[in-house]
């Protein structure tokens, strides 16, 4: 038994439900008691779809347990296949569903219901979502293209592929493909089939078709795609292009699959951010310490675009996705910080707290927890939250995608220019304490611009500033003038300045911290 | 001016016979009643002991994660427990250690039975006594169901206020005659109840839940209860075991409703006619100004109403009469004649009345009707907007203050906004 508050990841019924939401002409029948018919809200309310999702629960009652939930299971697969008259019915069981053990694939093969069933068992007890959607894309993508050869091309014909993996509640899904097709495109290489955002059975079944395929979010369909490639001997490109480097990268080995030239794409006049990180005010960019924790392809990437093509330095790093915590345990070790693999948001908050990053880069609930410690932020990863299905077209992916990066990852930073006020002018009342970078207005007291004293009304109880509290007797104290001093550092830094001090008084043996120790200090951690 | 008389009302009449669907419903379940509840009672802590469902759904539906630590969580059942590698009982026990220990702040925890809980048999009442037997008397455990094999949506609150009800004490023979006022309410409309209350000379008053769970009255033969919200069968049920006596009315929704529920108080302490109307004439007067505002646009108006909260017949009501919207379909999940007559006395023989759903049914049946404003929750509102069509999330009949006579004209509000903002938007779908 575990103590959960927030989760980062749902039932691994839920994953199915975003395959089945993500397909056209599929329903999925879910033995389920009627509370999880919440799960249709994810996709109404946050994704803001404008049809229910293709599920029917079967939403039995206490009373009928032990009588006839098997019948009750059947009548609503018939009805649901009269109603909707999809080309294939997923059906399984939901956590409750699985204790009482009624077989739903067993009962629909029952019923003779003239189209393809495919029943999934997914572990409620083990599993969750990720991994439920994985499953489910893999019995699919099994269940329709298994058995099939490819159609017979032209000589000389051009080359086609699959983009695998785009789900409905997936990050910037909807934009990420827009994007990799248009690379695709400027390639000359044909998309055979996307999946399974937009297809439907049927497309499944012309899957072996493709002379190889693009593996976009491994989360969800690194099964399905070692499962083609052993079957039809479909290579695969793994480089997710997140960021300008594996944006190159990308290009690079698709353009060697497909046979063609990849450098007239990969000089493209899309790339913006290279200038923009390259250009002189991006300089204050540089060993800006930054924390990231998210799935597993999207931490990964993160990283490395902080890392490498912002100047940033990464301070944490860490995942939810188990399956995946190779390849974060791996990139940590490259960037010299512990990997941190759980989905304990508790220990995450903690983690954040202890790394002082300048940004947070998250899911919604690192939002929230940056939001608190007055951290900018920046979500990168599902879960996510309404705001971040943006009106506008907002892609990760390709050269737009890493604009859009540079974007909404530097915007939440004080900008270069205004760092330096803070610090030369930092008696300035609109800098005292509760003021805040002019953006960053909205969070505690704003700098007041009739010199009225500054209220820092609805402060967070929790400030990242304050780790002096936790200070075990023996550790030096500080001096007034000393702690006067300290004051005088802007918010965003000051903390690090002080946890810096004490460990430098600590190292030194010093019991007094005066505004001597504190510039010591400084030297002796300036980088 | 006087309470209007229910008999000489248009109409009145018992409920029509229902139309009974048994087929997929579309509500949430019992859990989702902690989303009020723990911030009502702000020293109570509810323990789900569940699955990662149940832990999804209530941050699904908490839809906001605001706090940091909220005074909810679920004990997640694993494979390990359900293998019997690992004693659920005792896992249990050490879940709510850790939880205490780290949360001194709680005085009461309740465990809440899921689905899962429930078909395992995992019996949380025992697990309580003998947690009590730990902790009380400095803090109390209690449990109650809030499964969605057993519960809809607000049952979960029915189940949990009759778990204090059993532990509430027995009122000494002596003791005045009592007020009881059952239902979980925002804390604003109780303030303002509590005022006229007093203005009317009722000295013992109680509230249930209370904000704290320390403050929990005594009952006995002498209390009077009367209900704020009417989903709380189960409720009512055992505090007439415990001998208290039900004051019927309608709920306090509207400015009739909350005159009604008041007049009905009133008789029962014998409060005399000229006081009553001179104490709440002021707030009468207020909440009809506030409604008038909504009026127009509420006027002629054909709602349907999906099951949700069984709050549907009062809503439905409180339309009908004070906003002269006409009544297409009253849906909900469960009819509870006793406590729903009231209500359906003031509305026509006509209207049609649904419990359970079969929602894919009521969904043709919707359309069929073509409605001007649909009250439904968080699952249908964009698919129905999606087609044109003007929609009311029912959820917020739970979230935002509505009773008494200074929230009549938000409630109105409620409903007249999505009609308001059709009529302003030049942007179709
Ligand atoms: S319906 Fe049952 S299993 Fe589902 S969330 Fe509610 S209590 Fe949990
Ligand atoms: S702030 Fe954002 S993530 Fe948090 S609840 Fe609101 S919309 Fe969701």
């Amino acid at each position: 038994m575990q103590l959960t508050i927030w989760t980062y990841e749902g039932p691994p019924h839920v994953g199915a439900m975003r395959v089945a939401s993500s397909m056209t002409d599929l329903h999925y029948v879910l033995h389920a008691p009627q509370g999880d018919t919440y799960a249709d809200l994810l996709f109404t309310m946050i994704e803001r779809r404008k049809t229910r999702p293709p599920v029917t629960y079967t939403t039995f009652q206490a009373r009928d347990l032990g009588a006839d939930t098997a019948e009750i299971f059947k009548t609503a697969c018939r009805e649901a296949v009269e109603r909707f008259k999809p080309q294939a019915v997923l059906v399984g069981a939901s956590c409750t569903a699985e204790l009482i053990q009624d077989d739903p694939g067993g009962l629909a093969k029952t019923l003779d219901l003239g189209i393809p069933v495919i029943p999934l068992e997914l572990p409620s007890y083990q599993k969750k979502e990720n991994w439920g959607a994985a499953e489910t894309f893999y019995q699919l993508v099994r269940g329709f293209a298994g058995g099939r050869t490819a159609e017979p091309k032209a000589e000389g014909a051009r080359k086609s592929c699959n983009i695998l993996g785009p789900t409905s509640l997936g990050f910037r899904c909807r934009d990420d493909i827009v994007e990799v097709q248009k690379l695709l495109v400027e390639l000359g290489v044909d998309v055979n089939v996307v999946a399974p955002l937009g297809a439907s059975p049927a497309d499944l079944t012309r899957l072996p078709n493709a002379d190889f395929n693009i593996l976009l979010y491994p989360e969800i369909a690194d099964t399905a795609a070692r499962w083609l490639e052993r079957e039809f001997k479909q290579p695969c490109v793994r480089t997710v292009p997140i960021g300008i480097g594996a944006t190159h990268k990308f290009i690079r080995e698709v353009a060697a699959l497909a046979g063609v030239d990849p450098e007239p794409v990969i000089g493209s006049e899309d790339d913006r951010f290279s200038w923009y990180s390259r250009s002189i005010d991006s300089n204050y960019l540089t060993g800006k310490r930054v924390f990231i924790y998210g799935d597993a392809t999207h931490a990964v990437a993160a990283a490395r675009v902080a890392e490498k093509e912002l100047g940033f330095k990464v301070c944490g790093l860490g995942t939810y996705s188990r399956e995946f915590a190779r390849d974060v345990r791996a990139a940590a070790k490259e960037y010299g910080v512990e990997p941190l693999i759980t989905d304990d948001h508790l220990e995450i908050e903690d983690a954040i707290i202890a790394a002082q990053p300048e940004l947070v880069l998250g899911t919604q609930m690192e939002r929230h927890v940056a939001k608190r410690l007055r951290i900018p932020c920046a979500v990168i990863s599902a879960p996510i939250h309404v705001q971040d299905f943006p009106a506008r077209y907002s892609p990760q992916m390709g050269f737009e995608g890493a604009n859009v990066i540079f974007d909404s990852w530097v915007h939440p930073l004080t900008m270069g220019l205004e760092e330096h006020l803070l610090t030369m002018f930092r008696d300035d009342f609109e800098f005292n304490d509760d003021a805040k970078a002019s953006h960053l207005a909205t969070i505690g007291g704003g700098g007041s611009k009739s010199g009225k004293a500054v209220q820092n009304n609805g402060a967070p109880e929790k400030v990242i500033e304050e780790p002096a509290n936790d200070m075990v007797d023996g550790s030096p104290s500080w001096a007034t003038d000393a702690e006067k001093e300290l004051k005088k550092i802007p918010f965003f830094v000051r903390g690090k300045a002080r946890r810096n001090t004490e460990a430098f008084a600590a190292q030194n043996g010093l019991a007094l911290i005066t505004v001597e120790t504190l510039y010591d200090a400084k030297a002796h951690f300036a980088r | 001016m006087s309470a209007p008389d229910i008999k000489s009302a248009a109409c009145g009449s018992s409920v029509a016979a229902p139309i009974r669907e048994r087929g997929q419903h579309e509500v949430f379940c019992g859990l989702t009643s902690i989303i009020w509840l723990h911030r009502k009672m702000q020293d109570a802590f509810f323990l789900i002991v569940g699955s990662r469902t149940c832990a999804h759904l209530m941050q699904s539906a908490a839809g906001v994660m605001i706090f940091a630590e909220p005074r909810f969580g679920t004990a997640i059942i694993e494979e390990r427990d359900l293998a019997g590698m690992a004693d659920m009982n005792d896992e249990l026990d050490q879940v709510v250690e850790r939880l205490l220990s780290r949360r001194p702040d709680i005085k009461m925890l309740v465990l809440v039975g899921s689905c899962p809980s429930e078909v395992i048999k995992l019996d949380l009442d025992r697990a309580a006594q003998r947690l009590n037997k730990v902790h009380a008397p400095d803090r109390r455990v209690l449990s109650y169901s809030g499964s969605g094999i057993e519960t809809t949506f607000t049952q979960g609150e029915d189940n949990f206020l009759t778990a204090l009800v059993r532990d509430m004490p027995e009122k000494s023979e002596t003791a005045p005659a009592s007020l009881l006022v059952v239902g979980s309410m925002a804390d604003i409309a109780e303030d303002q109840f509590t005022r006229i209350f007093s203005s009317l000379g009722l000295e013992n008053v109680a509230f249930l839940p209370a904000r704290r769970s320390t403050e929990l009255a005594s009952i006995g033969p002498d209390t009077k209860y009367i209900l704020t919200q009417p989903y709380l069968g189960a409720t009512v049920t055992e505090l007439e075991r415990k001998g208290a006596t039900r004051i019927e009315a309608p709920m306090p929704l509207g400015e009739e409703g909350t005159t009604l529920w008041l007049r009905a108080i009133a008789d029962t302490f014998d409060v005399q006619q000229d006081k009553f109307d001179a104490i709440t004439g002021p707030g009468r007067e207020r909440a009809k100004k506030a409604l008038t505002h909504y009026r127009e646009q509420l006027e002629g108006r054909r709602v349907f109403l999906f099951p949700d909260s069984q709050l549907e017949p009062a809503i439905a009501r409180f339309l009908h009469r004070e906003m002269g919207a006409e009544i297409v379909e009253i849906g909900t999940p469960f009819l509870h004649r006793k406590i729903t007559q009231p209500e359906f006395d003031l509305l026509p023989d006509s209207v049609a009345v649904s419990e359970g759903q079969d929602v894919d049914k009521q969904i043709e049946r919707c359309r069929a009707e073509n409605p001007d404003l649909i009250v439904c929750g968080m699952g249908l509102g964009n698919p129905f907007e999606a087609e044109g069509r003007s929609t009311k999330w029912s959820i917020e009949l739970v979230f935002s203050p509505i009773h008494g006579y200074d929230q009549a004209g938000d409630l109105a509000e409620l409903f007249a906004r999505p009609l308001g903002r059709r009529a302003v938007l030049e942007v179709a779908v």
